[in-house]
C-alpha cells in the first residue's frame, strides 16, 4: 500500500492503495466518486472514461502511480451544476436509456469537442465509436454531439 | 406497503395499478400508511405546497417506466409535468403483484389502473373546490394543476385544495378522458432520471455503499460441466486487503476491502475441476442440431390440416435451415448485488427485473420465511431479461452468510459473459408446399433448440394462414445455462421465420411483401386453426412500412421486407442496403410500429431504434461459442458488440389507432434481422442464414 496524493475535480484526495490500483476503482471504492463506472476492465467500452489534463481516458487501465500531478476531472466535476454543453445538450436530446455507459460516452464527448469544437459527422462517429452503448442509443448521442457543438463553448 | 414520501398534510389517494377487480382508488391517511397498512401497491400524493408525487411500482432497467407509469396519472390529474415528482417503490410482494420487468408487460398490464386514479385525484380536487365555493362542481374545470371556476373567475391551486380534498370519499365510475383530449400522453418527455444520470450520481446497484460492507468476487466453475475438485486459497487469503475466502456449492468467493485486491486475490487461488457432466463443444452442438433434426418423434406443437398430403401434391418444395448461437446479454452494469444476512432477517439492494423472485430464493436458501427478506431496487444498467434470474443474487446472500457480513458481490465482465443463461443455440428446419399458381398450400417448421424449451411460437404468423401445417420441436438438454433473453425465442425465430417467407416469395415468383398481405387476407377470410393475432393489425403496419419507405419505387437501393407480432406489439421494418464500391451496406432501417396508443414519444422511439440497433448487433456479430464446456469468448475485445459508426439510419413510424398501449421494449428487435438479409439479399443474391453474418461464408463473399 501506498498514499497517493490526487487532483480530482479541482480538490485533493488521498488514497491509500496498491499502486497497480486502476484509478477507476480509486474513484469508486476509495473515494465515492461513482458516476464512472465499471463496463469491462479491459479498455474496450469506455464506460470508465475520464480527463487526465484534459485527454479522455480510460480509467480502467490506468494504475494510480501512473498519474502523478496530473489533473483528473470525472463526470461528477465535468460542470458545477450538471450544465456543461455536453450535458444540457444530452438532456435536450434525451440520451440516456438505461443510463450506465452515459457518463463515459459524455466524458469522451466533452473531451472531444474540446480539441474539435465544429465537428463534422464522421469525425463524430470516430470520436465515439470507443464508447459501447448496450441499449442502442447511438443516434441521439450522434446527435447529441452535434447539438452540443452548436452551444457556446464554456 | 409503506409510503416513501408523505403529502404534508395533502390529499393522499391509494391506488391498485393491476388487478381488473381490484378495490377502486381511496383517500389514505397519513398514520395508516406510516404504519405500512395500506390496501394499495401505488398511490399519488398531492402536497399543500402543490408537489405532486406518484409512486413508479416497476423497476426501471431502461424501458422507461418509471416516467411513462407517472404520465399516464399525470394526464388525467391534469397537472403540470415539471410539478410530477416520481418515487421508485421497495418491494412489497404482498400488494404488487406484477413488479416484474420483462415481456414488455408493464404499461398493458396498468394502463385503465393509472388513468383512474389520476382522474379521481381531479375530481375530488374539483369537488373540494365546488364546496368551497358553493358552486356546482359541474361548472368547474381544471389546467395544469389549477382549478377553475369560469362564472366567477375563481381559481385555487391543487396544493391549496389537498387538504379540503382529503376529507372528501373517492368517487366511483369517474369518467376517462377521451384521447382527442390528451395533453401529455403522445408527446416527447424526457426520462426523469436524466439529471442524476448525467451527473453521475450514485444510481445503480453497482454505485450502493454501506459504511463497513465488504466486497465479494465468487469464482464459478471453469466450464458448463465442472465441479471443483481442490480449493487452495492460502496464497489469495494472504493478499493485502482481502478478509476471507469462502466456498459454496460450485462456487469459491474471495471477500476483502476492496474490489481490485479481491479480483487479484482471486486471481491467486488455485482451483482444480473435475468432470461432472458433458463438456459440450460448439462443434458438439452442430452435430446434435443435425441428429435431432432427422429424429422420429418430435414434440407436436401445432397441426393443421394434412401436410403430408399438401407436400404431395406440391408443384414444388422450398426447404432451409437457419442457425444461431447462444448469447450472452451483456448489460453495461454486470450482475452485482449487496446482500446483509443478519440473524433476524436479509437485507438485498440493487438491480433486479424479479424483486419477488429474489426474495423467494433467498428465503428458501436460507431456510426463513420469505417476509423476513427486504429488497430495494435500484436502477438497472440494462437488463435485457438477464436480471429475471436471481443466481447473481444468491452469489451476494452466500456469501454474505457465511462471513457474517454486509457484502457487495460484483461479477466482473468476464464472469458476465461466462455466467450462463444464455438466450439458447437453436436450429430451425422451414419446409414450404406451393401449389402451380405459387400458393402456400403446406408449412412444416422443426425447431432444435439446446435448453431452449419450445424453441417454435407455433400459433404465430404464418400460422392461421396455411391449411396445412405442423410445427414440432425437439429439445436437447445441456450443462450450459439458458434464460430469457430480449424477445425470448422469437429474437432468433423471427429472423429465420421472415427470411424463410422471403425465398418462398420469390420461389412463387412474388413480391414479398404482396405474398404476405396474401396470406394475412387468408387469414382473415378462412383461417385454419386459431389466428391468435390480429391480421389487420399485422396489414397496417405493413402498408405503412411501405409506404414511406416507398417499397419498389426507389432506384439505387434494395429493400428487404420484415413483419413481426411479439409481445402484444406489431412491427413492421424495411431494410435499404446501396452498393458502395462494390460492397453492400445497410443505409437505412424503417420501421412501422402498432404498439397501440403511444405514452411518450421520445421514450418509444429510443426503445424501437434501439431494439433495431440492438437485433442487427447481435445478427451480424454475436457468437459465443463453447470448447469442452468452456466459453471461448469473454469480454468484449472477442465477443462484438454493435458500434455507433456500424449503425444504419433508422426512420420510427406510429400506427395511431388509439388501442391500449401495449409494450415497446422487445417487440422492435425480432423483425430486424430479415430485414437486413433480406436486403441484403436483393442486393448481392447471397442469403444469409445462420447468425452471425460476420461468420457466414455467404457474408464473406460479398464484403
Ligand atoms: S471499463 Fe474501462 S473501457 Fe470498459
Ligand atoms: S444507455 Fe444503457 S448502455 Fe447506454
Amino acid at each position: 500500500m501506498a498514499l497517493y496524493k490526487l487532483q480530482i475535480n479541482g480538490r485533493s484526495y488521498q488514497a491509500d492503495v496498491e499502486p497497480d490500483t486502476p484509478l477507476l476503482w480509486v474513484l469508486r471504492d476509495n473515494l465515492g466518486l461513482v458516476g464512472t463506472k465499471y463496463g469491462c476492465g479491459i479498455a474496450q467500452c469506455g464506460a470508465c472514461t475520464v480527463h487526465i489534463n484534459g485527454e479522455a481516458t480510460r480509467s480502467c487501465v490506468l494504475p494510480v502511480s501512473a498519474i502523478g500531478t496530473s489533473k483528473v476531472v470525472t463526470i461528477e466535476g465535468l460542470s458545477a451544476e450538471g450544465n456543461h454543453p455536453v450535458q444540457q445538450a444530452w438532456d435536450e436530446v434525451d440520451v440516456p436509456q438505461c443510463g450506465y455507459c452515459q457518463a463515459g460516452q459524455i466524458m469522451t464527448a466533452a473531451a472531444f469537442l474540446k480539441k474539435n469544437p465544429k465537428p463534422n459527422n464522421e469525425e463524430i462517429d470516430a470520436a465515439m465509436s470507443g464508447n459501447i452503448c448496450r441499449c442502442g442509443t447511438y443516434h441521439r448521442i450522434r446527435e447529441a454531439v452535434k447539438v452540443a457543438s452548436n452551444k457556446p463553448a464554456k | 406497503m409503506k409510503l416513501a414520501a408523505s403529502a404534508g398534510g395533502g390529499l393522499l389517494l391509494g391506488f391498485n395499478w393491476l388487478s381488473a377487480n381490484a378495490t377502486p382508488p381511496a383517500v389514505v391517511d397519513e398514520a395508516t400508511a406510516a404504519a405500512g397498512n395500506l390496501d394499495f401497491n401505488s398511490y399519488l400524493s398531492i402536497a399543500t405546497d402543490g408537489t405532486i408525487t406518484i409512486l413508479s411500482p416497476n423497476p426501471e432497467v431502461g424501458q422507461g417506466i418509471k416516467t411513462a407509469f407517472p404520465i399516464i396519472v399525470a394526464e388525467e390529474l391534469d397537472v403540470d409535468w415539471t410539478k410530477v415528482k416520481v418515487v421508485q417503490a421497495p418491494l412489497d410482494t404482498t400488494k404488487f403483484e406484477r413488479q416484474v420487468a420483462g415481456g414488455s408487460g408493464s404499461i398493458p398490464h396498468s394502463w385503465d389502473r393509472l388513468r383512474q386514479a389520476g382522474a379521481t385525484a381531479r375530481l375530488m380536487l374539483m369537488e373540494a373546490a365546488a364546496n368551497r365555493w358553493k358552486v356546482p362542481a359541474s361548472e368547474i374545470t381544471t389546467d395544469k394543476g389549477v382549478v377553475m371556476h369560469k362564472g366567477s373567475g375563481r381559481k385555487l391551486s391543487y396544493g391549496e385544495l389537498a387538504q379540503d380534498a382529503a376529507k372528501l370519499t373517492a368517487p366511483k365510475d369517474v369518467k376517462l378522458k377521451d384521447a382527442k383530449d390528451y395533453k401529455l400522453i403522445g408527446q416527447s418527455i424526457k426520462n426523469v432520471d436524466n439529471k442524476p444520470i448525467l451527473t453521475g450520481q450514485p444510481l445503480f446497484g453497482i454505485d450502493f455503499h454501506r459504511e463497513g460492507m465488504l466486497y465479494a468476487m465468487v469464482q464459478h466453475p471453469s466450464a458448463f460441466g465442472m465441479k471443483i475438485k481442490s480449493v487452495d486459497a492460502s496464497a489469495a487469503k494472504a493478499m493485502p486487503g482481502i478478509v476471507d475466502v469462502v466456498q459454496f456449492k460450485n462456487n469459491v468467493a474471495v471477500v476483502g476491502k476492496s474490489t481490485w485486491q479481491v479480483k487479484k486475490a482471486r486471481e491467486a487461488l488455485k482451483v482444480e475441476y473435475e468432470k461432472d457432466g458433458d463438456l459440450e463443444s460448439t462443434s458438439d452442438h452442430n452435430r446434435i442440431f443435425t441428429e435431432l433434426m432427422d429424429s422420429p418423434n418430435a414434440t407436436v406443437r401445432r397441426k393443421d390440416g394434412d401436410v403430408e398430403a399438401a407436400f404431395k401434391k406440391a408443384a414444388k418444395v422450398v426447404k432451409s435451415e437457419y442457425q444461431c448461437p447462444f448469447l450472452p446479454h451483456s448489460p453495461m452494469e454486470p450482475m452485482n448485488f449487496f446482500a446483509h444476512v443478519r440473524p433476524d432477517g436479509v437485507e438485498l439492494v440493487g438491480p433486479t427485473q424479479t424483486p419477488e423472485r429474489a426474495r423467494n430464493e433467498t428465503a428458501k436458501l436460507l431456510g426463513i420465511s420469505p417476509d423476513k427478506v427486504t429488497v430495494e431496487m435500484t436502477r438497472m444498467g440494462g437488463g435485457f431479461g438477464r436480471r429475471l434470474a436471481a443466481d447473481y443474487v444468491l452469489d451476494a446472500v452466500e456469501v454474505s452468510n457465511l462471513v457474517k457480513a454486509p457484502v457487495k458481490m460484483i461479477w466482473t465482465r468476464e464472469d458476465d459473459m461466462n455466467g450462463g443463461n444464455y438466450r439458447p443455440s437453436v436450429r430451425y428446419r422451414f419446409e414450404a408446399a406451393l401449389d402451380a399458381q405459387g400458393n402456400m398450400i403446406g408449412y412444416k417448421l422443426r425447431g432444435v433448440g439446446i435448453n431452449a424449451g419450445n424453441p417454435t411460437r407455433e400459433d404465430n404468423f404464418p400460422s392461421g394462414a396455411v391449411d396445412n401445417l405442423l410445427i414440432d420441436s425437439f429439445d436437447h438438454k445441456s450443462p450450459i445455462t439458458t434464460g430469457p433473453w430480449r424477445a425470448p425465442i422469437t429474437n432468433f425465430l423471427a429472423f429465420a421465420e421472415q427470411s424463410f417467407l422471403d425465398e418462398v416469395a420469390q420461389a412463387a415468383g412474388k413480391d414479398p411483401i404482396q405474398f404476405r398481405l396474401d396470406l394475412l387476407e387468408k387469414a382473415k377470410k378462412s383461417p385454419a386453426g386459431e389466428v391468435k393475432y390480429d391480421a389487420d393489425r399485422m396489414i397496417a403496419v405493413t402498408k405503412l412500412a411501405a409506404e414511406k419507405a416507398g417499397w419498389g419505387k426507389k432506384k439505387g437501393v434494395h429493400q428487404g421486407f420484415s413483419l413481426y407480432f411479439s409481445h402484444r406489439s406489431y412491427v413492421a421494418q424495411i431494410g435499404e442496403v446501396a452498393m458502395q464500391k462494390g460492397k453492400p451496406v445497410v443505409k437505412k432501417i424503417y420501421a412501422a410500429a402498432d404498439c397501440g396508443v403511444v405514452i411518450n414519444q421520445s421514450g418509444a422511439r429510443q426503445q424501437i431504434m434501439g431494439g433495431i440497433v440492438d437485433g442487427m448487433g447481435h445478427a451480424m456479430y454475436g457468437n459465443m461459442t463453447f470448447k469442452n464446456g468452456a466459453p471461448e469468448q469473454e469480454n468484449f475485445n472477442t465477443y462484438k458488440l454493435i458500434r455507433l459508426n456500424e449503425i444504419p439510419e433508422i426512420d420510427v413510424f406510429f400506427v395511431d389507432n388509439g388501442i391500449a398501449p401495449t409494450g415497446l421494449g422487445e417487440p422492435a428487435l425480432p423483425p430486424t434481422g430479415a430485414a437486413v438479409a433480406n436486403a441484403l439479399f436483393k442486393a448481392t443474391n447471397k442469403r444469409l442464414r445462420n447468425q452471425p453474418f460476420v461468420e457466414e461464408d455467404a457474408y464473406k463473399s460479398i464484403l
